[in-house]
């Protein structure tokens, strides 16, 4: 038993594979954490609620109670002003899940049990903003079928209107790596679920996604018409209903790839050093 | 077996049999020293049988002077482990010994302040990939996906480990026969048991058929019954000849399971060895009686004093006696069995019995353990022997 009377032993000394056959292992591993965190996010009802529920719940609501008392001057009325507010909420909100799934696979241990197995690192984290990608995109999807039976009318073309999407996805996911952060940093399923609600609804809420920033008090205004929500919601509206694009349109690109730039190494970070 | 023992005892404690009892005692010794040296030999030869695939002859687990820090929190004070291919190692400690972060150093996912760790000859600070390759891992939590089923689980572990599908769906079937899941298969893991979760749990870390194999705690928080059956599934898997490193907080468990127990406290390892060496380290074996006629328990106490240096200890309202004999349990039985017998002194319940481990382990960490854990230590030992 005592280590004293034993040879030195010498390591092993094993080659490590090359770099192609760790890079293709890890988009598989991706792959199937993709495939885990979509299959979850079926079986899960919560999930479900926050990601087609929730939005559809929000187009009615302000479609048809709070609409009429809001004034807004686009064409097509408080319809076409709210969609893609609706849109940009809506994916802030569905970070909930990524933030309240990885935490909840840290509080269990199968981060940890991820971390001793010899698979790709970056995968639960690639995985996870994949599926958010494929799942910000059926919600965005749905968003807009119900809009359009509200009356909701893209008017400024095809394209634009596919940007408008992508950029509503993007924007998502870009909350979704604040989110991934969040997670991985409180590691706590309950206190994530709080501490979401009081960055997510001043940020949606204080903005222009709803109600038009001009009906503000000032102080609040020069908060609501700086902050990357409205930003990003100005552009897709512009892009939905048309009028000016290019102002806007560089702005949200810096403000997403500016946030995604700082929490994502956060969240690696945060995923390292986690357990 | 030891339904044979416990026959011969009754028979030896009626004295009208006694000669034929002395010379069954005999040969039962025998037999077990036989069982025992063969069972050895054949581990032996296990271990230097070279595995496929691997040029590592050395120990599977090699763990030298281990160092880890909390902060302020020393957690691990220069561990030293060596655990040869195929044996179970237990590791047992109270709450905060360091057991899991024993565990997390060995599967990579803490690196030590200063030590080396060898896992199947792979150093785990330097290359800790290649240590992944060889390792499963089942922590102190249960790392299952509770939305989906069991099998979803398996399949999901089997493609993470690059398993192609046929291969993967065959493993999965075969785990959830092994571990009793096949029914509960395609449920959600959200429904299963305690101990079903335990089983899926463990054979999720089976998957990929690891070397060497790591388990905290895993049986805490099971019910008996479970834990008899979480026993018979580690013991199983054991005797395929894997590595086993389990951490445990109960001393019946690494009795039952572990070649060797290292007892680990405030990050140092206090004592290690056989169960059966640590039992002898506080006092060996006991003999234990109940005298039928009450009015003669002082003259059964005088008639056996001699056969125990520190004097027999008599309990006056059940009426039973034991002694502490030193290592010459069965020679001190027969003994006590022929003064007894000349006597005619009647006994009930005559037996030997070593001491347990919560015994072994009180009587180690007694002194260092804080006063909480030692009532909890104290709680627990009695449970267990109401367990016996
Ligand atoms: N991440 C951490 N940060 C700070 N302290 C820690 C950390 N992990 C463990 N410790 C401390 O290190 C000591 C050993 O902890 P460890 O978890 O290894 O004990 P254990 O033997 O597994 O206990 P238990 O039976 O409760 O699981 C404890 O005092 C614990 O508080
Ligand atoms: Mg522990």
């Amino acid at each position: 038993m005592t280590v004293s009377n034993l040879q030195p032993l010498v390591a092993l000394d094993l080659p490590s594979p090359p770099a192609s056959t760790r890079f293709k292992l890890g988009f598989f591993d991706m792959v199937t954490l993709t495939r885990r965190d979509l299959l979850v996010w079926f079986r899960n009802p919560a999930f479900l609620f926050f990601t087609i529920i929730q939005p559809i719940m929000f187009v009615l609501l302000f479609r048809y109670v709070f609409g009429g008392a809001i004034p807004v001057h686009v064409p097509g009325g408080y319809v076409n002003f709210l969609m893609p507010g609706i849109i940009a909420q809506s994916a802030a909100f569905a970070s909930f899940g990524t933030a309240i799934s990885l935490a909840r696979q840290l509080q269990r241990g199968v981060i940890d049990r991820y971390r001793a197995m010899p698979m790709a690192r970056s995968a639960v984290l690639l995985g996870r903003l994949v599926a958010d990608t494929l799942r910000l995109t059926v919600t965005v999807i749905v968003i807009l079928g119900v809009g359009y039976a509200v009356g909701f009318r893209f008017n400024n073309g095809v394209l634009p209107a596919v940007i408008m999407m992508i950029f509503g996805v993007a924007f998502g996911v870009t909350i979704c790596t604040v989110s991934a952060y969040v997670g991985l940093a409180i590691k706590d399923e309950e206190s994530v679920g709080s501490f979401g609600l009081v960055w997510l609804f001043p940020l949606t809420f204080v903005s222009a996604a709803f109600v038009p920033v001009q009906s503000m008090p000032g102080w609040l205004q020069a908060f609501a018409s700086n902050q990357p929500v409205t930003i990003v919601i100005d552009e897709m509206r512009a892009l939905a209903l048309g009028g000016p694009l290019a102002l806007h349109a560089w702005q949200s690109v810096v403000w997403l790839v500016g946030i995604a730039a700082v929490f994502i190494p956060l969240a690696v970070r945060a995923y390292r050093r986690a357990g | 077996m030891h339904l044979g023992l416990i026959q011969l005892i009754e028979r030896a404690a009626n004295p009208g049999q006694f000669p034929t009892a002395e010379r069954m005692i005999r040969d039962y010794a025998t037999a077990l020293l036989e069982h025992q040296r063969a069972f050895e030999s054949q581990m032996g030869n296990k271990v230097s049988s070279p595995e496929q695939g691997t040029k590592w002859n050395g120990p599977a687990i090699f763990v030298e002077d281990v160092y880890k820090a909390f902060g302020e929190v020393q957690a691990l004070r220069g561990i030293d482990l060596v655990v040869e291919r195929g044996k179970v190692l237990g590791l047992l400690g109270p709450n905060g010994a360091g057991k899991t972060t024993a565990v997390k150093i060995l599967t990579t996912l803490l690196r030590p302040d200063r030590g080396r760790v060898l896992v199947e000859g792979r150093d785990a600070l330097r290359s800790p990939a290649s240590v992944r390759e060889v390792i499963g891992l089942a922590g102190q939590s249960t790392a299952i996906q509770e939305e989906l089923t069991g099998r979803e689980n398996l399949e999901i572990m089997g493609r993470l480990y690059h398993i192609d599908a046929p291969t993967r769906a065959k493993r999965a079937d075969e785990l959830l026969e092994r571990f009793d899941l096949v029914e509960a298969a395609d449920r959600s893991a959200k429904g299963y048991s305690g101990g079903m979760q335990r089983r899926l749990d463990l054979a999720l870390s089976l998957v990929a058929r690891p070397q060497v194999l790591f388990l905290d705690e895993p049986t805490t928080g099971l019910d008996p019954r479970s834990r008899l059956g979480m026993w018979e599934v580690i013991r199983d898997l054991v005797s395929t000849g894997t590595t086993l490193l389990l951490t445990t907080q109960y001393m019946e468990e690494a009795d039952e399971l572990a070649d060797e127990i290292v007892v680990i406290d405030q990050g140092q390892v206090i004592a290690a060895g056989t169960a059966r060496q640590l039992k002898n380290k506080i006092g060996g074996d006991v003999v234990e009686f109940e005298v039928v006629d009450r009015h003669r328990l002082g003259e059964a106490a005088e008639a056996v004093k001699s056969l125990s240096e520190v004097g027999p200890v008599v309990e006056s309202e059940t009426f039973r006696i034991s002694l502490r004999v030193g290592d010459n349990g069965s020679g001190a039985l027969v003994e006590t069995v022929r003064r007894l017998d000349a006597i005619g002194i009647h006994t009930e319940d005559l037996g030997i019995h070593r001491p347990s481990l919560d015994d072994v382990f009180l009587a180690l960490t007694g002194h260092g353990a804080d006063e909480s854990e030692k009532t909890t230590f104290r709680g627990r030992r009695k449970a267990g022997r109401r367990n016996r």
